[in-house]
């Protein structure tokens, strides 16, 4: 079962590795989006401080959703996604694996630039390392949350601004407690752990329940 | 005896069932609404509450607080269907769904609007981040989510199914999103809990808002069997019973 795992995650990476352009408009669009906000509400230091935190946790989310609509579409096209359906092997995991590759090369590269764009905004050296470890362990939630929504709107018409609709109003309590680390942390008697731990139990939970959520919709999507 | 529980789970079964019931739901959530809104407007105190009170403003919440009950009961209603569909495969628990989640849409956005007039004069202010008010826009978003999930799918079955998963989605993400909205702060969660007690409530206002809830769930009843009788004939259309109805009451 661990070799179907590894032959599906290998295969997607080396697809995409192929493809490297794909894996670098995702990046830079995060750091368009990021760079954009500065010039919008102007360019006052306590006022970027401020606004950070938010503004890096709403890219990551926007550009981690606009990546999703790939998850799927390249394999439901050429008729593979049909053929991992058919191999008798648990659904799930082949999920599993793909979010896995998909998170590897769209949210893992956000995790890495964080300090580049962190100084955009002048976070302190504290509040970057505390949005570094906040990033690597929520945007893996968003991307197995965004495979469901991506599974079901397979193949349809406009099928990317009806992502965002049924995706974004999920992705909520990851941004809430993704940014609150990042403010908290510029606070020196306040505790960043709390938020922490609640991440980590999106992702447990998230593991567990969002691999199976997305193989029923791609069973519905492909019946 | 035994009772048969999928007989009314045909379509063609229901259909009559439906029609025959939608003049007594109506007709109960008129005279409970009209009721709920004379004691609510002509039988209450003026105004609320100690120090601070609140004045005339107040009596929004007969109107607010049982349609923003209504919208939560609803989406559970919506989620109770979509998983009944799931499981036993019944054409008519999916329709169901799809009935009821418009009204539920419409009571969501009634309780966001009512909740904006009522703020004006006691917050200041139409719209605050507050936990309530945010829970219940993204409630919002889930049924246009399920809506537009649901139209976006030209084949019936699998626009049945997708959005009914979306549904149940939707219901485990709910108290996950009300509990983070409601406390951002996990050091200081206690501080930021609203009390939200019915015992609390005086009776001359509970009962009001009580027969209001009732009342809309009347009209609930009323409106999704309509919207339901609609779903059936257009789904059913190929069927013979349909074209007998339809022909019957063409006439």
């Amino acid at each position: 079962m661990l070799r179907v795992f590894y032959s599906v995650l290998a295969r997607d990476i080396l697809l995409a590795l192929r493809r490297r352009t794909d894996v670098l408009t995702t990046l830079f669009f995060f750091i368009i989006v990021i760079s954009l906000f500065p010039l919008g509400v102007g360019s006052e230091r306590e006022q970027l401080q401020a606004l950070g935190p938010g503004v890096v946790w709403v890219a990551a989310l926007l550009a981690s959703m606009l990546a999703l609509e790939r998850l799927f579409a390249a394999d439901y096209d050429d008729g593979t996604l049909e053929q991992l359906l058919l191999t008798g092997q648990p659904l799930a995991l082949l999920v599993l694996a793909k979010v896995l590759a998909h998170w590897l090369l769209t949210g893992l590269p956000l995790v890495l630039i964080a300090p580049l764009v962190a100084m955009q905004y002048h976070l302190e050296a504290t509040a970057v390392w505390v949005m570094m470890a906040a990033l690597a362990v929520g945007t893996p939630v968003l991307s197995l949350i965004g495979a469901i929504g991506a599974a079901l709107t397979l193949g349809l018409r406009g099928g990317g601004i009806l992502l965002s609709l049924l995706i974004l109003p999920l992705y909520v309590p990851v941004l809430v407690y993704g940014a609150g680390a990042v403010t908290v942390s510029a606070i020196e008697i306040a505790d960043t752990e709390p938020y922490f731990h609640l991440l980590g139990a999106f992702l447990l939970g998230a593991l567990v329940l969002a691999p199976l959520a997305a193989a029923a919709a791609l069973r519905i999507s492909l019946e | 005896m035994t009772i048969n529980w999928f007989k009314f789970a045909s379509p063609a079964a229901f259909y009559p069932i439906a029609g025959r019931l939608i003049p007594w739901f109506g007709g109960v959530a008129a005279a409970l609404v009209l009721i709920a809104l004379y004691w609510g407007f002509f039988e209450t105190a003026d105004r609320l509450g100690g120090s601070n009170p609140q004045k005339e403003y107040y009596r929004i919440i007969f109107v607010h607080v049982p349609t923003a009950w209504m919208s939560m009961w609803l989406y559970l209603v919506l989620a109770g269907w979509s998983a009944i569909g799931l499981v036993f495969n019944t054409r008519l628990s999916f329709m169901m769904a799809k009935a009821v989640a418009p009204t539920g849409a419409i009571f969501t956005f009634l309780a966001l609007w009512t909740g904006a007039l009522w703020g004006r004069p006691s917050w200041g202010t139409y719209w605050d981040w507050d936990p309530r008010l945010t829970s219940e826009l993204l409630l919002f978003f889930l049924y246009i989510g399920y809506i537009a999930l649901h139209s976006a799918i030209d084949d019936m079955r699998r626009a049945d199914r997708a959005a009914a998963l979306l549904a149940i989605v939707g219901l485990v993400m709910v108290p996950v999103i009300y509990l983070s909205i409601n406390c951002p702060d996990p050091n200081q969660c206690a501080a930021l809990h609203q009390r939200s007690d019915p015992g609390s409530i005086h009776p001359s206002i509970l009962i009001p808002m009580l027969t209001m809830t009732l009342g809309l769930w009347s009209y609930s009843f009323a409106a999704v069997f309509a919207r339901l009788r609609n779903i059936i004939l257009s789904r059913e259309s190929d069927n013979a019973w349909v074209r007998d109805v339809v022909a019957k009451e063409a006439v």
